[in-house]
């Protein structure tokens, strides 16, 4: 632990500054009863444009963006950069869907995007699928939040588990607290700090290493000297299309994960969200500048923290190590409390949109139909805590790169999930059966895709990254495809197919509980329902 | 009655919309800024054109945004 004693202490002492900020949170903006599932799981849904900038951004771009983002260009070079590509694309491509969601979610109080489903198309059974996807896509980001931990306390030199069991029981304890305010107030201040270590770091570092000249030309030496043959600071004619699906996927499947819906759905008004998807993009600026921290790394000379375990590399360390290089003592200890902090708000967020997915379409609709706004709240803060001690528990048991694996996973999953979110947020063409029927199909080609992708630099032979071989579909070509857009594709033929079938077969349909109107419906009207639980399904 | 403004709307169409794809379909045409030259302070076109794309996605989102609103 030598040598980063000062590191230790700044770090220690902003986060627990943060913690008890998360506690006082409770109080902020006054509730008139937290006992009520909105109030806790959705602030009271009153967000202005600014607490939603930093909420959602705060929810979006997670600590384990900031670290594996720059990992990834640190190992494979421009392919790494999707993050930027992907989330430009993100915001206009939502602009509309998003608005949509929130006036039909404030016209029936829906929580979660499975209550939507489930209204929709009056399918409780799709609706628990969707549900499910949710819950089991949601889980390995939490548990991957305290991978971005881990690599900056391994970072300053401590190993073992304890410190992250601390960490989290404080974010548990003041997420069971204040809810959703815990993490919009906390977000201000992670945020902050993650801008002004970023923008010191993208103008110091380079002006200390020689200049961005050298920095690109120092990495394509690199890449030029390494066997592999998709690296390079340039794309490859096999790798375009991985670079192409990889952003479109990953921006589809954004918004479909519950936690960043929640955000959503916290905010005051349409506008507010709108606002938003303009004013959104100045992270993925960020994103961009934190993604060449890979590059700054490679010229240098970082080396990453070799992982005990496994005699390995760590690559996520090479962010922190890095910092630690360039930076004195006092200011890396800041940038390590930006990530560690960093860590603290999406995990919050997620554990509450994991919770309410649990209490209000599995709890609710199948073990306690009659539960009340308090029995129901109570059961998600409960829900929220088990969710984080099983996060705690996927670090302490598993590989963390389980958890990584299991995230790729994720990815592909809640995407399964677009015909009946977004697709069914404009059209009611698609009979449930049809829906159940592609989630399935959509699911075991994803699997299927996944298992047979081996990653030839840690010798694992399945579930090794996401980049789907097109020769393995009998083309003669070495090309790669993300594996989540073959898998959408098969979900929406099938969805499709099977609902034509089923509609000439006469299958009775769901009943819509919805109406066109409602998808339209702004902050003043009169069927916009803010605090009221009880008026929903 | 309720003012128009305080969400009576009955449809979010509009031509404006079109220019959304603006930037969905550009950072996803990879052949554009796959070069290295020309430079821009040191920035390959790969990185530093990119970076520009999410300007074109301000420009286009809050142009919808103040013409439908």
């Amino acid at each position: 632990m030598s040598g980063h004693t000062t590191e230790l202490v700044v770090f220690v002492v902003l986060f627990l500054i943060v913690s008890g900020m998360g506690f006082v949170a409770a109080r902020w903006r006054r509730p008139d009863n937290i006992e009520s599932l909105h109030e806790w799981g959705l602030g009271g849904r009153n967000f202005g444009t600014w607490i939603t900038w930093f909420l959602v951004g705060g929810d979006l771009y997670t600590a384990y963006t900031f670290v594996a983002v720059p990992a990834l260009v640190f190992g494979a070079g421009a392919l790494g950069f999707y993050a930027l590509p992907y989330t430009v694309v993100v915001y206009p491509l939502v602009f509309l869907v998003l608005a949509r969601m929130w006036s039909v979610s404030h016209v029936h109080g829906f929580v979660t995007p499975a209550d939507f489903v489930r209204a929709r198309f009056g399918s409780p059974t799709l609706a628990l699928l969707i549900a499910i996807t949710g819950l089991i896509a949601t889980m390995p980001y939490i548990a991957l939040q305290l991978v971005g931990i881990e690599a900056v306390l391994k970072a300053m030199g401590i190993t073992g588990h304890l410190p992250i069991i601390i960490a989290f029981a404080i974010l548990a304890a003041y997420t069971y607290q204040s809810g959703l305010r815990a993490p919009a107030l906390i977000a201000f201040v992670k945020d902050t700090l993650i801008y002004i270590v970023i923008l010191a770091a993208v103008i110091y570092i380079p002006a200390k290493l020689g200049g961005w000249d050298f920095i690109f030309s120092k990495a394509a030496e690199k890449f030029a000297k390494t066997p592999a043959p998709g690296d390079g600071i340039l794309l490859t004619g096999a790798n375009q299309l991985q670079y192409i699906t990889l952003a479109f996927g990953s921006a589809l499947a954004l918004f479909l994960y519950p936690h960043s819906l929640t955000g959503v759905l916290a905010s005051k008004n349409r506008n507010v969200i709108k606002r938003n998807m303009s004013a959104l993009p100045a992270y993925s600026f960020l994103l961009g500048l934190i993604a060449l921290l890979g590059f700054m790394a490679i010229a240098a000379g970082t080396k990453p923290v070799v992982n005990p375990a496994t005699g390995k590399d760590d690559n996520n360390t090479i962010v922190p190590v890095l910092f630690d290089q360039m930076f004195p003592d006092w200011f890396t200890g800041v940038a390590y409390a930006a990530i560690g902090i960093g860590a603290l708000v999406p995990a919050a967020i997620m554990s509450i949109a994991a919770a309410n997915l649990f209490t209000r379409n599995i709890y609710k609709e199948y073990i306690n139909k009659h539960a009340s706004d308090a029995q129901e709240a109570k059961v998600s803060k409960l829900v929220s805590l088990v969710v984080k001690v099983g996060a705690v528990l996927c670090i302490l048991l598993l590989d963390p790169q389980f958890s990584i694996d299991l995230q790729l996973i994720g990815g592909v999953i809640i995407l399964q999930t677009l015909p009946s979110v977004a697709l069914g947020l404009y059209t009611r063409w698609f009979h449930k059966g049809g829906l159940i029927a592609g989630w399935a199909a959509g699911l075991s080609a994803g699997m299927w895709m996944l298992y047979l992708i081996p990653n030839p630099s840690n010798g694992k032979l399945h579930f090794g990254g996401s980049a789907f071989p097109l020769k393995n579909l009998g083309f003669d070509t070495t090309m790669t495809i993300y594996a989540g857009a073959i898998a959408l594709t098969v979900n929406l033929v099938v969805a499709a197919v099977v609902t034509l079938i089923l509609r000439a077969a006469k299958v009775a349909d769901g009943e819509d509980a919805t109406s066109r109107s409602e998808y339209f419906a702004d902050e003043g009207d009169p069927r916009v329902k803010d605090l009221d639980l009880s008026g929903s399904h | 009655m309720v003012t128009p403004e305080s969400g009576q709307k009955r449809t979010d169409r509009s031509p404006w919309n079109w220019l959304l794809f603006v930037p969905i379909v550009l950072p996803l045409l990879t052949f554009l800024f796959n070069a290295d030259e020309p430079r821009l302070a040191g920035f390959p076109l790969f990185y530093w054109l990119q970076l520009a794309f999410i300007l074109v996605g301000v420009t286009c989102t809050t142009i919808v945004y103040r013409m439908t609103k």
